[in-house]
């Protein structure tokens, strides 16, 4: 089933992290496998960089402690090599982290090599964009990751209920748009034709961590605005390349988007207030931020909004 | 090794009972007001389960024949399976499933409901003020569903009764596998109206983005005018100048057509 939620403040930050928690919790009937939040706050110099080096699944051996130091040193080091400057690793969860960094280059150089590291998978990279995601419900993740003070402009969120693949964080949404800077996807529903997108993607370079269907549309999207497409057409586009029942929701440093398939079976609710756009699975989430009488719709098959803050 | 007690009933269900219901021991939390032969309360507090006992306490044990909630917030299932005439007004917004499964009541909801709202409603009539989500109608059976603004996807699915009145536009697949009633809809409508009905009338005001298969076009009649007019004259809908209506064309009507071999063995 899923639950899918997302928030734009057009008058400047907000406590979107916050906000976000209320929302998801509130879908927690939707989907209590894992909580994932895709948050937006001030763009910084600093490159942001979130990764874990193992899943909290995993079973611990004799110095699982001891590698994960040893590979979170090697990130340091090899972000070093590739010519960053670290600023500091920090660790948010046993097996998660937040980096930042000052690094102009390419960034998909910089992601496979740390990647290249043994367990290790770049949840979210940019300037302002920074993903956490992890098991249980929303609550809980905020809990163990802070993110209640979280302040910023925008934010999308997901709860899972894993039908395609495991439950894991790989598995977890929101998905960083990889190898583009500052995007991320969450999404409700099945995609059909998602081997055929995979091994295309793949062709193209583009490396998947998941045996998700949902994260082909992150790099579907990322291959499309690396082309120079706007979000609005890669979008569209979006509707007549991939197959099956989605309703997904795409957030970049700026903007936030919806898109909807052609047979309107995935539910979203749209509220659009004067300084604040908040769109989500059920309108219990938005009345969870906006707990007032709204005005709301649904919006139809085939459509792509996006607001931008 | 350890031998490991199997969790109890309590552990792996939670607050379900055996059956799947929420909150199995919740009595009806009386906090309702009654004034004149009216009750009101406030939801804003209350699970829907304690806001359907509450309605229930009301209707079935007190006999209260008009009910007013307050503060419904977008909750779930709101006012399901109430088999009796009363009139409730729902002053907000509802969630999923709101007002199903009625057969008698007559619901006003102020604000927006989102999917499957009046799901198999057997008699009685639900106004909606604001917009629906999809599966409006589903699969119901009599009364009358009005929603004064615009419904989503697949509205009246599968619905083997009763009149729905549209007072906006209507998504895409409206009126798919309908078997019997009626559908008004004063604004357009999406792609794949009325795919693969069986039977009913589907009027439109608007524009069809495009027809589904097996729907085709029939001429209005002046019952069928009248009935426009008395439908939206009730509920107070502006009526638009011209309406098209949409009906079978029965070209998928083949239940009964045996394939050659399996006739032969029936004969």
């Amino acid at each position: 089933m899923c639950g899918i939620a997302g928030i734009i403040h057009t008058d400047g930050p907000g406590d979107v992290g916050a906000e976000m928690t209320k929302m998801l919790q509130s879908m927690k009937h939707r989907g209590p496998d894992s909580a994932g939040y895709a948050l937006y706050g001030e763009p910084s110099e600093l490159v942001v960089m979130r990764f874990k080096l193992a899943d909290p699944n995993e079973t611990s051996d004799f110095d699982y402690n001891e590698r994960l130091e040893r590979n979170r040193r090697e990130v340091e080091s090899r972000l070093s090599k590739i010519g960053a400057t670290v600023d500091r690793v920090e660790g948010e969860s046993a097996y998660a982290y937040r980096a930042t960094f000052r690094y102009e280059g390419e960034l998909k150089p910089l992601a496979d090599y740390v990647e290249d590291i043994r367990g290790c998978e770049v949840l979210s990279l940019g300037h302002s964009l920074e993903i956490v995601k992890d098991l249980g419900d929303a609550q809980t993740v905020a809990d163990q990751y802070h993110l209640d003070s979280f302040r910023g402009t925008h934010a999308i969120g997901h709860v899972r209920m894993a039908t395609e693949s495991d439950v894991d964080i790989a598995g977890a949404h929101p998905y960083w748009a990889y190898p583009f800077s500052d995007v991320a996807v969450v999404h409700n529903g099945q995609l059909t034709n998602y081997h055929q997108w995979r091994r295309r993607l793949e062709r193209n370079g583009h490396r998947f961590q998941s045996e998700c269907d949902s994260e082909i549309i992150a790099v579907y999207l990322a291959e499309r605005l690396a082309d120079g497409t706007s979000l609005e057409t890669a979008m569209k586009q979006s509707l007549e390349d991939l197959d099956g029942v989605f309703t997904y929701l795409v957030v970049t440093e700026d903007s936030l988007g919806m898109a909807k398939d052609a047979m309107a079976a995935k539910p979203l609710v749209l509220h659009e207030g004067e300084n604040l756009v908040a769109l989500a699975s059920e309108e219990s989430a938005i009345r969870a931020v906006l707990p007032q009488e709204i005005d709301s719709y649904d919006p139809y098959e085939s459509e792509v909004l996006v607001w931008s803050r | 090794m350890v031998a490991m007690n199997p969790p109890t009933d309590q552990e792996t269900r939670g607050r379900n009972d055996i059956r799947g219901l929420a909150e199995p021991d919740a009595e009806a939390p009386k906090v309702a007001r009654v004034e004149g032969g009216t009750a009101t309360f406030d939801a804003a507090d209350l699970s829907p389960r304690l806001v359907n006992l509450e309605l229930r306490r009301l209707i079935y044990a007190e006999g209260i024949r008009e009910v007013r909630i307050e503060n419904p917030g977008a909750k779930h299932s709101i006012a399901v399976g109430l088999l009796a005439r009363c009139r409730i007004t729902i002053n907000g917004s509802l969630g999923y499933f709101g007002a199903t499964l009625g057969d008698g009541p007559e619901i006003h909801i102020t604000g927006r409901v989102g999917w499957s709202v009046a799901e198999n409603m057997m008699s009685g009539v639900v106004v909606i003020d604001k917009n629906a989500g999809s599966l409006t109608g589903a699969a119901m059976r009599g009364g009358d569903l009005v929603v004064r603004g615009h419904v989503g996807a697949r509205t009246g699915i599968d619905q083997k009764g009763g009149t729905i009145v549209v007072g906006g536009n209507a998504g895409s697949m409206t009126g798919f596998m309908m078997q019997r009633g009626r559908q008004i809809i004063c604004g357009d409508v999406g792609p794949g109206m009325g795919d693969s009905m069986y039977d009913g009338e589907i009027y439109v005001g608007g524009t069809v983005a495009a027809l589904g298969v097996d729907c085709i076009e029939a001429e209005m009649t002046p019952e069928d005018e009248e009935l426009l007019d008395r439908k939206l004259g009730i509920y107070r809908i502006d009526r638009p100048d011209t309406f098209r209506k949409f009906v079978c064309g029965k070209q998928l009507y083949n239940y009964d057509n045996l394939e050659p071999s399996e006739r032969k063995l029936v004969l």
